[in-house]
C-alpha cells in the first residue's frame, strides 16, 4: 500500500522535464495565436505620421514590373527608409530599382537622399535544381536572410511572388513572436495568378503569416476568403 | 521619297516574340508555310521573329514571289519599339509581354508553351481571352487561330491601377491618403 501511494506521488526529474516542455509548447503556440490575432489588426493610431522603414523584395520579370507599378503610387515619404532585397542570380531587377529611385529624386518626391540600399541575397533553390542540393542551399539562404532582417528589422515588408520572400518573411514572423521587430507583412499575389495561388502566397495565407494578402482576380477572391481583392495593377 | 512613305503605309509587321525563354515550337509554328501564307493572305507584309534562347533558326526572305518578308533576332534590351511598329503581335505567355502588348493596344494572339511544367501561364491568357482582349493559342492550333482570327472582335484592355493597394496599405498603417 505505501508503495503504490509513493508512486502516485512521486515526481522524477525526467516527468519535470517532459511538464516544462509541454508547458513551454503551449505558451509558445498562445504567443503564436496571439501573434496571428494581432496580425489582422490595423496599426494602432497613435503611432501615425511617422514613416515606416520598408523590405521592399523583388522577383524576376514581371514581378518587377508589378512592384514598380505599385510603389510609384505610394507616399515615398511614409514608406521610408527602402531597402530593396533581389535574388544573387538576377541582374536586371536591382538595376530597376536604382533606376527608379533615382527618378524619384530628380521629380522631388523624396526627402532623403541616396537613403535606399539595395541589397542581393542567396537562393533557396535554382530552377532545376536537384531536392538534395536545394536543402543545403536553402539552410546557407535561411542563414543569409536572417544575417540581412538583424540587419535591416523593416516595420514594412511588401513581396508579390518569387520564393525569395519565403526566407524573409519567416524570420520577420518569428522575430514578430520574439518580439524583436513587429513586421508588417504584405503581399500582393501576381497578376498571372487566376485561379490558382502561387507556393508563396499559399504558404503565407494558410500559415497567416501576411498581415495583408492582395489578390487581382475575382476567382481567387472567392476561393480564399481573406485575401483582399484589389483589381489589375497593370 | 513618295514611294517610301507608300512603303511605309503599305507595310504591316507581325511582331513574334518569346521574351527570354526557349519556345521553338512557336517559332517553328509560325515558320511554316501555312502559317505564312495565311497571314500573308490577311494583308500582312512583314515578319519579325524574336526567337529568344530558341535553338531553331527560321530561313530569313526577301518577300519575293508574293510572300512575306522573314526576318529573325535572338534578344533585344526593350522590344516597346518593336511592338509600337507591328501590326499583329504573336507572343508567349508571359505577363510582361502580354501586358506591355495591350497597353499599346496592338492585336495579340497568346501561344501557351505546353512544355512548361506548372503552367500558371496558360490561366491569364485563357482569361485575358475569355474578356476578349486577345486570342489564345497552342503551337499547334496557331494556323487555325491566324486562319479564323476577326479583330474587330478583340475588346481594347483598360490599363490597371495600383491605387487601391496603395489606399488599403495606407489605411492598414493609418497614414494620410492624399
Amino acid at each position: 500500500m505505501e508503495n503504490s501511494n509513493n508512486h502516485c506521488l512521486s515526481i522524477t526529474p525526467s516527468s519535470l522535464v517532459l511538464l516544462s516542455i509541454i508547458g513551454f509548447i503551449t505558451l509558445i503556440l498562445i504567443r503564436v495565436l496571439y501573434i496571428i490575432h494581432r496580425s489582422s489588426q490595423p496599426r494602432s493610431a497613435s503611432s501615425q505620421q511617422k514613416p515606416l522603414s520598408t523590405l521592399i523584395v523583388l522577383g524576376s520579370g514581371g514581378h518587377t514590373a508589378e512592384m514598380i507599378n505599385l510603389l510609384n503610387v505610394l507616399q515615398k515619404n511614409s514608406f521610408t527608409p527602402r531597402y530593396y532585397i533581389a535574388a544573387a542570380t538576377d541582374n536586371m531587377s536591382l538595376q530597376k530599382a536604382q533606376v527608379l529611385e533615382s527618378s524619384w529624386l530628380s521629380e522631388g518626391g523624396v526627402e532623403e537622399v541616396g537613403s535606399a540600399k539595395f541589397m542581393q541575397i542567396y537562393r533557396s533553390r535554382e530552377v532545376g535544381q536537384s531536392y538534395i542540393t536545394s536543402v543545403g542551399t536553402t539552410l546557407i539562404a535561411l542563414a543569409h536572410a536572417l544575417w540581412l532582417m538583424i540587419k535591416i528589422r523593416p516595420h514594412v515588408i511588401l513581396c508579390n511572388g518569387p520564393g525569395t520572400c519565403i526566407p524573409l518573411c519567416a524570420i520577420a514572423f518569428i522575430f514578430k513572436i520574439l518580439g524583436i521587430r513587429w513586421s508588417y507583412i504584405f503581399y500582393v499575389e501576381s497578376i498571372a495568378r487566376v485561379r490558382r495561388l502561387s507556393l508563396s502566397a499559399l504558404l503565407l495565407y494558410k500559415l497567416r503569416m501576411a498581415d495583408q494578402l492582395f489578390v487581382q482576380w475575382p476567382q481567387l477572391k472567392s476561393k480564399y476568403h481573406r485575401a483582399h481583392y484589389v483589381g489589375r495593377l497593370m | 521619297m513618295a514611294e517610301a512613305d507608300e512603303d511605309l503605309k503599305s507595310r504591316r509587321t507581325v511582331f513574334v516574340t518569346v521574351g527570354t525563354t526557349c519556345f521553338d515550337s512557336l517559332v517553328r509554328a509560325v515558320d511554316t508555310q501555312e502559317v505564312k501564307e495565311e497571314l500573308f493572305k490577311k494583308g500582312y507584309t512583314h515578319l519579325l521573329i524574336q526567337m529568344g534562347r530558341g535553338s531553331y533558326i527560321p530561313a530569313k526572305s526577301t518577300g519575293e514571289n508574293g510572300s512575306l518578308e522573314v526576318d529573325c533576332f535572338t534578344f533585344s534590351s526593350s522590344i516597346t519599339d518593336y511592338l509600337r511598329s507591328a501590326s499583329l503581335v504573336i507572343s508567349h505567355a508571359g505577363s510582361g509581354s502580354i501586358f506591355e502588348t495591350l497597353r499599346l493596344q496592338k492585336p495579340l494572339i497568346v501561344v501557351v508553351n505546353e512544355d512548361l511544367m506548372d503552367n500558371h501561364q496558360s490561366e491569364l491568357a485563357e482569361e485575358l481571352a475569355e474578356r476578349k482582349h486577345l486570342f489564345c493559342a497552342r503551337p499547334q492550333t496557331l494556323y487555325q487561330t491566324v486562319a479564323d482570327m476577326d479583330l474587330g472582335s478583340l475588346i481594347p484592355y483598360q490599363p490597371g491601377d495600383a491605387a487601391p493597394v496603395a489606399k488599403l496599405l495606407n489605411s492598414f498603417l493609418g497614414f494620410p491618403d492624399d
